[in-house]
């Protein structure tokens, strides 16, 4: 092996270890900060030592243990912390004495609990949702701060300060090791499925730069929504939020052209959509159903995606029931953008000039305002009615209001291609 | 990116329809499989049937022919795979290394070909296979 290739090697157990291991730590020492770094020593020691030694057979069981003697070094040095000095030093002298195995399996005892805890403080409420978007893809993700910059298109520096200030934030606050309980467990586990969405929808359909879609972020946050379900596997929203994105990610090769263009869902070739993705995601929306979660947010878009899933061509979308789904989505969390989807929803089963009765309504919502999918949608009803000239003015207008470059050059298109039918004689339409 | 991970154990060439791997082999594997699952890596495995339950169909002279197995000139056949989703190749490799498979087994590790992997002439001529896969996909 090289040393490049044993670089490599290490990054992969990294990957694998890395959360299990900062959970672990944070358990023993009360700070997730301190738990990082402890981390990170023991990767550059194994950065120093594997390229001569060879990875161990054991590499998860051996960063604990440097960590841990790291752990209780700065413990011994630190007067103040005598009681859990004491503590730590009995409990790591005698697993020293044991075999490796033994060890890993103690650390197995309690990595499930851990990682929960983990999950749960780095989407804490405290933080804003930029630090738990950070923070949980540097914990749980493994991600490097420069893959997270990459992946967010923002400074390095602005990364690190986010996740520097996030552990502060979370010493200071005092913020307890813990999963929550009762009535606080079912607003904080919505934090948690709100940032692992975020994640997943910065890379599906990118706010800002000029790739659509960014595939790896996807990724990321489908192996945390899969790692959630197996820690939390009696919640259903859980599966939903799975269900939603294993879905939605099945599209994801139809979805971009060949010379990265977006492809709109009615457009793309299904023959294209992943069926080992569509496979999981129906199967994670049953268990969210068989679980009493059929009427959760996360449940019921993924219900939507799975009748898009189910149709074999666009003609054959069971529209009046994506109706009457987005209609129960915005029963259980009322929204303009759900009222929106709902009015594409009517404009497909019952004809345009349904949805833009809704769409219309609308147009006064300020939450709306500078969201670019409702000139988009309207432009698009308004196009079907025969309205040309209207709906180019739409299209304009989304192309104005969005971030995205593959999206504005797909909407100035739109409005280009409506000029051409307002711009031609009657008889030729 | 995907990998399969391609379970061949020595002597299954030759084990007697109905060959099954003793409790204990199997307690240790779900709990490898769970492992993987537990990682979010997991989309997939199976075990399957040994040989001499199955068939070849070999194609000499353009014309299918149907041997049932045994086979006596296979040295290695495959006992299950899983599909993972990963990183790297090297994460696949570690997960392969984690396997508490047993002295006479290899596990052979495998990337799946993307659509994308494909020049323009082979993707055009691949469009087919990919509908194949997703009628499959949406009938099972």
């Amino acid at each position: 092996m090289t040393a490049s290739d044993t670089h490599r090697a290490i990054e992969a157990v990294w990957r694998i270890e890395s959360a299990r291991l900062i959970a672990g730590l944070v358990r023993m020492v009360r700070d997730v900060g301190l738990a990082e770094d402890l981390a990170q020593d023991a990767l550059v020691t194994a950065l120093e030592r594997w390229p001569e030694s060879g990875v161990p057979d054991n590499p998860g069981a051996w960063l604990m243990a440097i960590a841990k003697r790291r752990a209780v070094d700065l413990f011994r040095r630190d007067k103040l912390l005598a009681r859990k000095h004491e503590e730590l030093g009995h409990e790591v002298d005698a697993r020293q004495e044991r075999v490796v195995p033994e060890l890993d399996d103690a650390i197995d005892d309690h990595v499930g609990d851990d990682l929960l805890r983990l999950v749960f403080t780095a989407c804490h409420p405290v933080l804003s949702r930029e630090a738990r978007v950070a923070l949980t893809l540097r914990l749980l993700g493994g991600l490097t701060t420069d893959e997270i910059a990459r992946a967010f298109l923002v400074p390095e520096a602005t990364v690190a300060q986010r996740i520097v200030r996030a552990k502060r934030t979370l010493a200071e606050a005092r913020v307890p090791f813990e999963v929550p309980r009762g009535a606080e467990l079912a607003a904080r586990l919505s934090s948690v499925l709100e940032v692992i969405y975020l994640v997943f929808n910065e890379g599906y359909a990118a706010t800002a730069g000029d790739d659509w879609v960014r595939p790896a972020l996807c990724e990321d946050a489908l192996r945390l929504g899969r790692i959630l379900a197996e820690l939390a596997p009696e919640e259903p929203e859980v599966h939903g939020l799975v269900a939603l994105m294993e879905i939605q990610a099945s599209r994801m090769r139809a979805r971009v052209g060949p010379s990265g263009e977006p492809i709109l869902l009615l457009d793309q070739d299904r023959a294209r959509w992943d069926h080992v993705l569509v496979r999981r995601g129906l199967a994670a929306l049953a268990r969210a159903e068989a679980l009493g979660g059929a009427y959760g947010p996360y449940a019921l878009q993924a219900a939507i995606a799975a009748c898009h899933a189910r149709a074999r061509t666009a003609a054959e979308t069971e529209w009046a029931r994506i109706a009457a789904l987005y209609g129960a989505l915005g029963q259980v969390s009322p929204s303009p953008v759900v009222e929106l989807n709902r009015g594409v929803a009517l404009g497909m089963a019952f004809g345009p000039a349904a949805g833009l009765e809704l769409v219309d309504a609308l147009r006064s919502e300020p939450a709306l305002a500078g969201y670019h999918l409702l000139p988009t949608v309207r432009g698009d009803l308004l196009a079907k009615l025969g309205r040309a000239s209207e709906a180019r003015a739409e299209f304009e207008r989304a192309a104005s209001l969005t971030r995205n470059g593959r999206e504005r050059q797909l909407l100035l298109d739109r409005a280009a291609a409506c000029a051409r039918e307002a711009a031609a004689p009657a008889e030729s339409r | 990116m995907r990998f399969m991970m391609l379970m061949l154990p020595k002597g299954y060439e030759t084990a007697t329809p109905g060959t099954m791997p003793d409790a204990k082999a199997v307690a240790a594997m779900m709990k490898y499989n769970e492992s993987l699952q537990r990682a979010g890596v997991l989309l997939a495995l199976d075990g399957l049937h040994p040989p001499s339950m199955g068939a070849r169909v070999s194609f000499a002279g353009g014309k299918p022919k149907v041997t049932d197995g045994p086979f006596a000139e296979a040295k290695e056949v495959v006992g299950g795979y899983w599909l993972i989703q990963v990183k790297s190749r090297e994460e696949a490799i570690a997960w392969a290394s984690r396997c508490p498979a047993s002295d006479d087994e290899v596990i052979e590790v495998r990337q799946v070909q993307e659509f994308s992997d494909f020049p323009a002439d082979v993707q055009d001529a691949a469009a087919g296979f990919e509908q194949m896969q997703t009628q499959g996909g949406r009938e099972a």
